[in-house]
């Protein structure tokens, strides 16, 4: 029902439009400038999913509110790709081939990412992707605004080695590309950096919506026990990590002996948990919340009004959005047409504010630059920052820390326009070791 | 909030109008110098500061600790003022000032400066409060105090506690506290403190013996490393205790998830693939309740039995006077309608209430674990739910065995045509066994609220598990079902640990693959002619 809304405003608005037609012939010749959200509003996703498609839909009524851009309405196209990965594909196609949208912003997993991007560069369209990603993946079009694993993993690392004082790493992922890439990353970083060995190192998977942790948090707590500090680095996914977190707080394990830092929940996620036990527990994003800046409280303030609900939560991917719709308006106004090859050339350098007080900048590489904040978890399912990159951080394609992706450097800039040059051998196309990685 | 910014704003004039003697009076109070040096982005800063407070003895301090420790102390951006948020969900606040602890009216969250703290603060100021409890009046806060301590104390805390030992009437106190002091002497490098420790099975004198056996200090290593032998033969006895413990549990979800389908699996000649959304419903109850029922999770959860059961019952008979009676000896389509019927269920909930998970509140007692010694506790909502199912259980096999009902569903499950011919009305018995095993989902629900998440998809998860069982077990043996159940969860919880959960879970399913080839009617077949029609 949802993806009918839209059409229906359409109608609605076309009728004062083609009445001021004799008036103002140059408004009403021009069509609304359509953006696509490709966004699951069913199925497993459909959680974290929905609010970042209110988020776009209420960033459409702003940026209307102000007149629009280059003075044209904007108009949200939604459609539901629930959760069903080849769907996201075939809905991609829609958009673009049907619907013909300017812009796309979309996506939540990786899996479904990977989908979508070859309709994405057959059509030539324009991806926003707002989500935290694995890396290892570089397209002429999509920006990802999301963070890189050396804008949320590492930091997160290097923050509890260096301020913790871990010696001891659970890497406790749910079974899929995202967890499995950013662990194997993890992996390499911890043994080539801190020169941890295998058997400090317990690396765990598990399957989406797992529901009974009570062997692996007893083998956390077993592991734990060597005398020496232990955290676990999670990466498990959507909605598991609410009896994992249960059992954590029943077995008695305590944010003080095991601290879990993970990458996938923010306040959206907390919203289902009883936070009391899991307080100091912690979370690596580039926003929170509880970040303490106007624009931050102005944003608030707009999502609740749009929500109409007093208790409804921001999170990091919003915020990812927010960036992305202002740099793509921002590109647009720059080029002077939503043409998506002008607005691609437009995009790189673009800097826009952020929600932590700062600027986000877009790179050559399509990815651009975040603070990185620690957060704790406190009792009202909100953050608090303990800690924050002195300066933002670039987002990096390809990871430093991986055999071959070391190699590549992404510049979608004339004249390289490549997205995964080989500096050793000087040439564009990536290598051998990139195909395994991506696997 | 409408009243409070004239409430503000008089309470503003009458400070401007008294603005210095009251200021004075701030600054008068020692407390305010006490609080002052926590606003400060340092966290070592903010360490010395709390170690202020606790050596001021100001009677204060306690309340201004605990209100540190959940966030709750917080200063006023323009006045410096310091309040304690007393409820920190949505944007405006109310406040009470952190030195007279009189009501300060609300405060938004724009106007105010959390006192941030971390995980090492946080450590610091348990131990501090955990050091105050050790005066409680009630034995079981004290011991909960001490056991806090283990591994918790610093050179500053010996003295204390030292007093607090001699003090002390009650032994377990006494031990634990000696125990703290001993793990606190071993980290101090000395070898005589091993002894005080050995044969303990708590974690944190283990993580203390293990730090201790890699010392510099040859006796010292070797006298942890033979103290660790003798916990490690103790702890392997645990831990099958606890592997068994862990399958027993996930075992119960099994047969509660599963025995509502094994009833309604007999009359129906079918599977009914809305059984999952049947124990969803159940869980939507229970949070329903909580909602009805604010502030007292514990009895919400308890009146949710009958209505978990009821609502489902309902919902139950319902699918099988719109859908099932229809399809009557016709398996293939009423697996699809039902699957159709789950679907709707499913987008049902997700717009009627939300397609996000709900919170269901565990009740206190409900949370953390028995602990049966000090290496093995069980986790008690777990416990309840391995109860909750043996009851639902036993409950089940009396009225299958003990009352009229009971019979006819017996003997229409067994030959439908003989069982009408003697004069049972089949059909009331159809809607009453679907309501049965409808309604035993329903408390299934409610039960798995309390152990996952409560969300559309709930019942998905758990829908091939209770099919699985069901198979394994012979189908509509009610005794199958729990053998199947509760050795289907053993298995799983003791390939885990070697295999992963992901590897478990498919081991456990070949197998039962592979059993079924072999006794196709599975664990527990019906004998008789009967079984073969």
């Amino acid at each position: 029902m949802t993806s009918r809304r839209p059409a229906m405003r359409a109608h609605w608005l076309a009728a004062p439009l083609l009445s001021l037609a004799v008036v103002t012939p140059a408004l009403a010749q021009e069509d609304p400038i359509k953006v696509g959200i490709l966004h699951s509003l069913s199925g497993t996703m459909a959680i974290s999913e929905t609010v970042l498609k209110d988020t776009v839909e209420m960033l459409v009524e702003q940026q209307n509110a102000e007149g629009g851009l280059l003075g044209r309405e904007l108009e949200a196209v939604v459609v539901d790709p629930a959760s069903d990965w080849p769907l996201f594909a075939e809905k991609a196609r829609e958009l673009l081939a049907q619907e013909e949208v300017d812009v796309i912003f979309g996506n939540w997993t990786s899996v479904s990412r990977k989908s979508v991007l070859p309709v994405v560069e057959e059509l030539n369209g324009l991806l926003f992707y707002p989500v935290q990603y694995e890396g290892e993946e570089s397209s002429e079009n999509v920006f990802y605004t999301g963070a890189a694993p050396n804008q949320q993993a590492i930091p997160a690392v290097n923050y509890l080695h260096d301020q913790v004082g871990v010696e001891r790493w659970v890497l406790a992922g749910t079974d899929y590309v995202y967890p499995r890439t950013t662990n194997k990353i993890l992996e390499a970083f911890l043994k080539n950096e801190f020169g941890v060995v295998d058997e400090d190192i317990m690396v765990n998977y598990t399957p989406f919506g797992h529901s009974d942790w009570q062997n692996i948090v007893s083998e956390i707590k077993a592991f734990g026990s060597e005398g020496r500090k232990t955290a676990v680095v999670s990466t498990i996914n959507g909605d598991a990590n609410v009896p994992f977190y249960r059992e954590l707080g029943n077995q008695g394990i305590d944010a003080a002996d095991i601290p879990v830092v993970a990458f996938s929940v923010g306040e959206q996620e907390l919203t289902g948990i009883d936070t009391g036990p899991l307080v100091g527990h912690l979370a690596a994003w580039n926003y929170f919340m509880s970040v303490d800046t106007d624009t931050n409280y102005d944003f608030i303030d707009a999502w609740i009004a749009h929500t109409g609900d007093e208790m409804a939560v921001t999170n990091d991917p919003m915020e990812a959005h927010y960036i992305g719709f202002n740099m793509w308006t921002e590109a647009v106004r720059k080029a002077g047409t939503t043409d998506v090859d002008a607005v691609k050339d437009a995009i790189i350098g673009v800097s826009v504010p952020n929600l932590s007080g700062g600027y986000a900048a877009m790179m050559p590489n399509h990815h651009i630059t975040k603070p990185v904040l620690i957060g704790e978890i406190q009792d009202n399912g909100q953050f608090s920052i303990v800690w924050e990159t002195p300066s933002t951080v670039a987002g990096d394609a390809w990871s430093d820390y991986l055999e071959g992706s070391r190699d590549l450097i992404s510049d979608w800039r004339k004249p390289m326009e490549c997205g995964n040059y080989n500096v050793v051998r000087g040439s564009c196309g990536g290598s051998q070791a990139e195909e395994e990685a991506s696997e | 909030m409408r009243m409070l910014p004239r409430f503000l704003s008089g309470l503003l004039c009458l400070c401007l109008l008294c603005g210095l003697p009251l200021a004075a009076q701030a600054q008068d109070d020692p407390g305010q110098a006490l609080l002052d040096p926590l606003a400060t982005a340092s966290y070592a800063e903010k360490g010395e500061a709390i170690e202020a407070i606790i050596e001021s003895g100001d009677a204060r301090s306690r309340r201004w600790l605990e209100a540190l420790l959940g966030g709750k102390l917080q200063r006023h951006k323009d006045t410096g003022r310091f309040v304690v948020v007393v409820e920190n969900r949505g944007r405006n606040w109310p406040v009470v000032d952190a030195l007279s602890f009189e009501d300060a009216g609300e405060m938004s969250r724009r106007e105010l400066d959390r006192i941030g703290i971390n995980n090492a603060l946080r450590g610091q100021l348990q131990g501090a409060l955990a050091v105050l409890d050790l005066h409680a009046d009630e034995v079981r806060e004290r011991r909960e105090a001490a056991r806090a301590l283990l591994g918790d104390v610093d050179a500053g805390l010996v003295e204390p506690i030292r007093a607090v030992i001699d003090g002390e009437e009650d032994a377990e106190v006494r031990r634990l506290l000696e125990q703290a002091l001993a793990i606190h002497r071993l980290e101090e490098g000395e070898a005589a403190a091993v002894d005080a420790l050995s044969g303990s099975l708590n974690a944190q004198v283990r993580s203390a013996l293990n730090a201790a056996s890699r010392s510099e200090d040859p006796e010292l290593a070797a006298a942890a490393t033979s103290a660790l032998a003798d916990i490690e033969q103790k702890m392997t006895l645990n831990r099958g205790l606890e592997t068994l413990y862990f399958g027993l549990s996930l075992g119960s979800v099994l047969v509660l998830a599963a025995i509502g389908l094994a009833i309604t699996f007999g009359v129906m000649g079918g599977i009914n693939m809305a059984h999952g959304e049947l124990i969803m419903l159940g869980a939507y109850t229970t949070w329903a309740m909580q909602q009805l029922l604010p502030g007292q999770p514990g009895l919400a959860l308890l009146l949710s039995i009958p209505a978990g059961f009821l609502v489902a019952a309902l919902a139950g008979v319902v699918i099988e006077r719109g859908v099932i009676q229809f399809l009557k000896g016709r398996p293939l389509e009423t697996l699809l309608a039902t699957f159709g019927v789950s679907l709707i269920l499913q987008q049902l909930v997700r717009t009627v209430i939300s397609p996000q998970n709900r919170s269901v509140v565990t009740p206190e007692w409900m949370s953390g674990s028995l602990m049966l010694n000090e290496g093995l506790s069980l986790t008690l909502n777990r416990l309840y739910v391995l109860g909750f199912a043996l009851v639902v259980f036993a409950a089940l096999m009396l009225v299958m065995r003990r009352t009229r009902l009971g019979l006819e569903v017996r003997a229409v499950t067994q030959n439908r045509g003989m069982a009408r011919a003697m004069g049972i009305r089949a059909t009331r018995v159809d809607i009453l066994t679907f309501a049965l095993g409808a309604g035993v989902a329903g408390l299934a629900g409610v039960a798995l609220s309390q152990l996952t998440n409560v969300g559309p998809n709930l019942g998905q998860n758990y829908i091939i598990d209770s099919f699985m069982v069901v198979v394994f077990g012979g189908v509509g043996n009610l005794w199958g079902t729990l053998v199947a159940g509760l050795s289907l969860g053993v298995i799983n919880q003791v390939l885990e640990p070697w295999a992963g959960a992901v590897l478990a879970k498919i081991v456990v399913l070949v197998f039962i693959i592979l059993f079924i080839q072999k006794r196709p009617r599975g664990l527990f077949p019906q004998k008789g002619r009967a079984a073969e029609g």
